[in-house]
């Protein structure tokens, strides 16, 4: 039997990434309590060692490899080295939170690694088969991360509500995925598109496109699948909340390109509309229900729930302009998004979660520097011109006006003045209440390093975007 | 009606039917092992399809292995079942309404009309020696085999969460230390003492 | 064997001559299993009794050899107790349910080269999913009688099945990567050659893990927490009697053949003669491949009995330590040096 050996060099990140993970774990094994910074190290050297091979083979090429389930374009580069990037980020910020907590252990690191590798899967791959397995990785780091501190009642729960639903959501999605192969008889996604274009589509392409676009919908959190994002968010482990809030976001992007517009361009007309309801759905309720809120945790939630809804929009325009326009929204919430939680990682202690809005009242007195990151991230959160976050809903914006969806746009821009109140109300406690705590806060060099880093890229972002927009215009080539 | 045409009926049957009752018994215990029944007569219509691997494999890990630890849970935990028969009466009406709902939809979607023989053709048999194992060893190994290994991982990931999840050292309790066990030398548990002979006092 | 029967068979019409030709051959198999079965009982009970220094039974007939008859007799005509609040069902379901899977395993194991009821290609699969659903015989017996200490020789049992079963698939895994089928009979074909060609000796860590993890499928002594009768006092079949108790009794031992043959198929080279290739084949050219084939299976079936009269029992948490922790681990060592060797074409893998 004669095989010829398929080019390995596209998924090479990935091999690292495994053989490094195995080796940490093992390597985990004969360490006391105390040395558990050397496996902290390694996983931030793999890290660093994946995003230089990453950035050393990317090109502007498409190569398709190991039978053509595996992609790696500029789309799949981009999102790797941001998932590289948030993951480093969120490592940095939970170390301190997960030693307070006695979290601090191997497990949490390999899995975060597994984590990533299933994102990466995800990313770039061209098959079905692929996107659920990696999905799957992902997905069955994520229960083990949400559970992982076994005496907390409110993590059991929240693990118990993610796992029974993120299995419904698998199943879902993995219906419509056997639909689609049945009817197509392909799982490739090229060949997935040709066949529809060929054979068009009738009604089960129509309900297997629905059950595809539930599971995502219910993986990404949109309305009204959304019930769980809530409780899992403010249950788990802060810092699981902040590695569970970034990264992903950013697979699940992916996948709905890959999955939607590549596989299933040729019935754009359908899935759009159910965007569409879930995008409307998604942005009224996440920014309603997020004034509502007292806890900072649920707060973030809800608000990540709206910013999915903008993404989606982005999204459904179904053109390229559109598809960038999400590309960058969802990068910049991701950015967005960890360092709100980094803040509440920031003020918390041993002994206290500092997960209530209370606990930010009177920042500005206690430490202007977390105040002023603050700031910026509320700012770029709420859309306040020339920060990143403005950049992002407007591009989104241009790229609904353009495909004539000048209803939802406005839609879009009522729901962001309304969520705007309570982006700026956070900012009211920070600057003009008195502190309710007055210790100081506490985190190490590299914390502030990187929480300063994360603030400043926002505020960069905002005042030059014109970078990462260009980088978003490149990487989308459907 | 062939042969393999009355096998196949009446695998499809108990297959149906061990689904049916598994849904319908009140006894956890007894829905474990309808269920047990499906999976086999399932494996048997594998192989009437000529997949004896894959059906020989699912009697083996759902039947030998999944649904062991199933019945092992069920029968420990006694479960009552009379809480959750409660109401039955009362959202009789809206299930059967939405489940005859769900029919109709389903047979609209996925009718013979899509499924149905004139569309796809029955198989083809397979030549005398063929052998289904190494066609799927070819194409599990070459094409899939970076969903292979990915598969692998995800085990890999559910044995961390596993035992992340439920090793607990507890403190105060004795650990059996087989390596210390076995290294165990004559000299650190005998000693030998010279003495002499005690005079019996009387 | 068709030709043998042609003027037999032809009595009939056509269309029953198949299936009356493989009912023959499945008396013809299971008369002798039932045979072996039965004195397997007489010969452990004899062999421990030398071993102990003791005769054994010595009073049915001639020197005890009418004892299994006794006590199947005995049997039959004991009363069948079912318990108060058992699963009457459930309860004459499980010793059937574990009775069938012993007696249908024996369709694919070739007693001499072509000598095998159903010559299926995948008879290895078949072998291990056939023992997998022995499992739920014990099980179902264990919860239906609605006795505790039955419920806990079952759940020790169930823990101890699917366990060891990883490492016997493992080992086999071992078996298929040198011999290239699932097929048993090629399995055997693929061990040609004298007594050194055979798989226990490059297998040797997978012969060992493989009879051992054997006997502990079949639960017996060393293995044999799912009865422990000191602390459970009979286990799983503790509230059966009467021909209920005689049929898991008679499973029981139709395993312990079962799994003698099997690894005398898998690692001893089944029917072929030790001295094939040798100075000596033609001394021995005279005996018949079954009769090498039993002489291997009894070999095994002397060890199982030797075990038992030799080690205590272990301990419950010691078993699994010993399944989990070293066969395992042994066994996929051992899968990937084989691998290994195969790369660098040494020994059987050289294809």
């Amino acid at each position: 039997m004669t095989m010829e050996m398929p080019n390995l060099v596209p998924v090479l990140p990935e091999i690292v990434v495994l053989a490094m993970t195995c080796l940490i774990l093992v390597v985990d094994l004969f360490l006391r309590d105390d040395q558990r910074d050397v496996t902290y190290l390694l996983t931030q050297a793999t890290l660093v060692v994946a995003f230089a091979l990453t950035w050393a083979l990317g090109d502007d090429q498409v190569r398709l490899t190991l039978f053509g389930s595996v992609v790696n374009d500029p789309l799949s580069d981009v999102l790797k080295l941001f998932i590289y990037l948030l993951t480093f980020m969120t490592f940095v910020f939970a170390r301190p939170y997960m030693k307070e907590r006695g979290l601090h252990t191997g497990e949490y690191y390999v899995l975060g690694l597994l984590g990533v590798l299933g994102m990466m899967v995800m990313v770039s791959s061209y098959s079905m088969l692929l996107m659920y397995l990696g999905l799957e990785l992902l997905s069955l780091s994520l229960y083990a991360l949400v559970s992982l501190n076994r005496d907390s009642t409110r993590c059991s729960e929240a693990a118990m509500k993610y796992l029974v639903l993120g299995a419904v959501a698998s199943g879902m999605l993995l219906y419509g995925m056997s639909l689609i192969y049945g009817l197509t008889g392909s799982l490739n996604v090229i060949e997935i598109s040709h066949a529809i274009v060929r054979d068009g589509a009738d009604l089960p392409m129509v309900v297997a496109v629905a059950f595809v676009v539930v599971g995502l919908a219910f993986k990404l959190g949109a309305v009204p699948f959304h019930m769980w994002l809530p409780d899992v968010y403010e249950g788990a482990p802060t810092a699981i909340t902040a590695y569970l809030s970034a990264a992903p976001k950013l697979a699940g992007f992916a996948l709905f390109v890959r999955l939607l517009a590549e596989g299933l361009g040729p019935v754009t007309a359908e899935w759009q509309q159910m965007l569409m309801v879930l995008a409307v759905l998604s942005l009224f309720l996440g920014n309603v229900v997020a004034i509502a809120q007292t806890s900072f945790k649920r707060m973030l939630a809800y608000s990540t729930i709206s910013h999915i809804g903008f993404v989606l929009l982005g999204l459904l325009a179904g053109t390229n302009d559109g598809y960038s326009a999400a590309l960058f929204y969802v990068v910049a919430y991701a950015l967005m998004s960890l360092g709100g939680f980094a803040t509440i990682l920031y003020l918390a202690r041993r002994g206290t979660e500092a997960e209530s809005l209370d606990d930010l009242r009177g920042l500005n007195d206690r430490n202007p520097f977390a105040a002023f990151t603050v700031l910026i991230l509320m700012f770029s959160m709420a859309g306040i011109p020339f920060t990143l976050g403005f950049w992002a809903k407007l591009a989104v914006l241009r790229a609904l006006v353009q495909v004539d969806f000048v209803w939802l746009a406005v839609f879009a821009v009522v729901m962001s003045v309304i969520g705007a109140f309570y982006y700026l109300r956070v900012l009211k406690m920070v600057y003009f209440d008195k502190p309710v705590e007055t210790a100081p806060l506490a985190r190490g060099l590299d914390f502030r390093l990187v929480f300063g880093a994360n603030g400043l890229a926002i505020l960069g972002l905002g005042l030059y975007p014109a970078g990462l927009v260009a980088l978003c215009a490149g990487a989308i080539n459907v | 009606m062939s042969f393999e045409q009355i096998l196949f009926y009446i695998f499809a049957t108990v297959a149906v039917v061990g689904a049916l009752r598994m849904i319908t018994t009140p006894n956890p215990v007894h829905a474990a092992l309808y269920l047990v029944l499906t999976f086999f007569n399932v494996a048997l219509v594998w192989i009437l399809l000529e997949a004896e691997f894959l059906g020989l494999l699912l009697i083996l890990v759902y039947v030998g292995a999944v649904m062991i630890l199933f019945l092992f849970v069920v029968m420990m935990l006694d479960i009552n079942t009379a809480p959750m028969r409660e109401g039955f009466v009362r959202n009789l009406p809206v299930g059967l309404f939405v489940a005859l709902l769900m029919i109709v939809e389903i047979a609209l979607v996925v009718g013979p009309r899509f499924f149905g023989l004139e569309v796809v053709s029955s198989p083809a048999p397979r030549p005398e020696g063929y052998s289904n194992t190494g066609a799927i060893g070819e194409v599990l190994y070459t094409e899939y085999v970076y969903a292979f290994e990915i598969a692998a991982v995800i085990l890999l990931a559910a044995i961390v969460a596993a035992i992340g999840l439920t090793l607990r050292r507890r403190k105060g309790v004795k650990y059996q230390d087989i390596g210390r066990q076995l290294d165990v030398r004559r000299e650190d548990r005998v000693r030998m003492v010279r003495m002499d002979a005690e005079k019996q006092q009387d | 064997m068709a030709e043998t029967l042609a003027p037999f068979l032809g009595l009939f019409p056509d269309g029953m001559q198949p299936t009356l030709l493989i009912l023959i051959q499945i008396a013809l198999i299971l008369a002798p299993l039932l045979a072996v079965v039965a004195y397997l009982t007489f010969a452990e009970r004899k062999i421990i009794g030398y071993i102990q220094v003791r005769v054994g039974p010595n009073r049915v007939g001639p020197r005890g050899w009418g004892q299994p008859i006794a006590d199947a007799v005995k049997l039959m005509f004991k009363e069948i107790v079912v318990p108060t609040k058992a699963n009457r069902f459930v309860f004459f379901l499980a010793p059937v349910i574990t009775l069938v899977p012993a007696l249908a395993v024996w369709a694919v194991i070739p007693f001499d080269d072509g000598w095998v009821l159903a010559d299926i290609n995948a008879g290895l699969l078949y072998v291990l999913a056939l023992g997998a659903t022995g499992v739920y015989g014990i099980v179902l017996a264990g919860w239906a009688s609605n006795s505790k200490y039955a419920l806990l020789g079952a759940m020790r049992s169930a823990a101890q099945k699917i366990s060891y079963e990883l490492a016997l698939g493992f080992a086999l895994v071992g078996v298929l990567m040198a011999a290239g089928s699932l097929n048993l009979g090629d399995i055997v074909r693929a061990q040609q050659g004298n007594i050194l060609d055979w798989y226990w000796l490059w297998l040797l860590p997978m012969f060992f893990v493989f009879f051992i993890a054997g006997v502990a499928e079949t639960n017996r002594a060393p293995f044999d927490v799912a009865e422990g009768e000191s602390e459970l006092v009979a286990g799983f079949h503790v509230e059966y009697s009467g021909m209920a108790f005689a049929v898991f009794f008679l499973a029981e031992y139709a395993n312990m053949v079962l799994i003698s043959a099997m690894t005398a198929v898998l690692f001893l080279g089944g029917w072929l003669s030790p001295f094939a290739g040798t100075f000596m084949e033609s001394w021995f050219a005279w005996v018949p491949g079954v009769v090498w084939f039993l002489l291997k299976a009894a070999i095994f079936l002397y060890l199982f009995l030797w075990f038992r009269a030799t080690f205590p029992r272990y301990r419950y948490d010691q078993i699994m330590r010993l399944g989990w922790k070293v066969f395992i681990p042994l066994t996929i060592v051992w899968i990937f040096a084989e691998g290994v060797f195969a790369w660098l074409e040494i020994g059987p893998w050289a294809a």
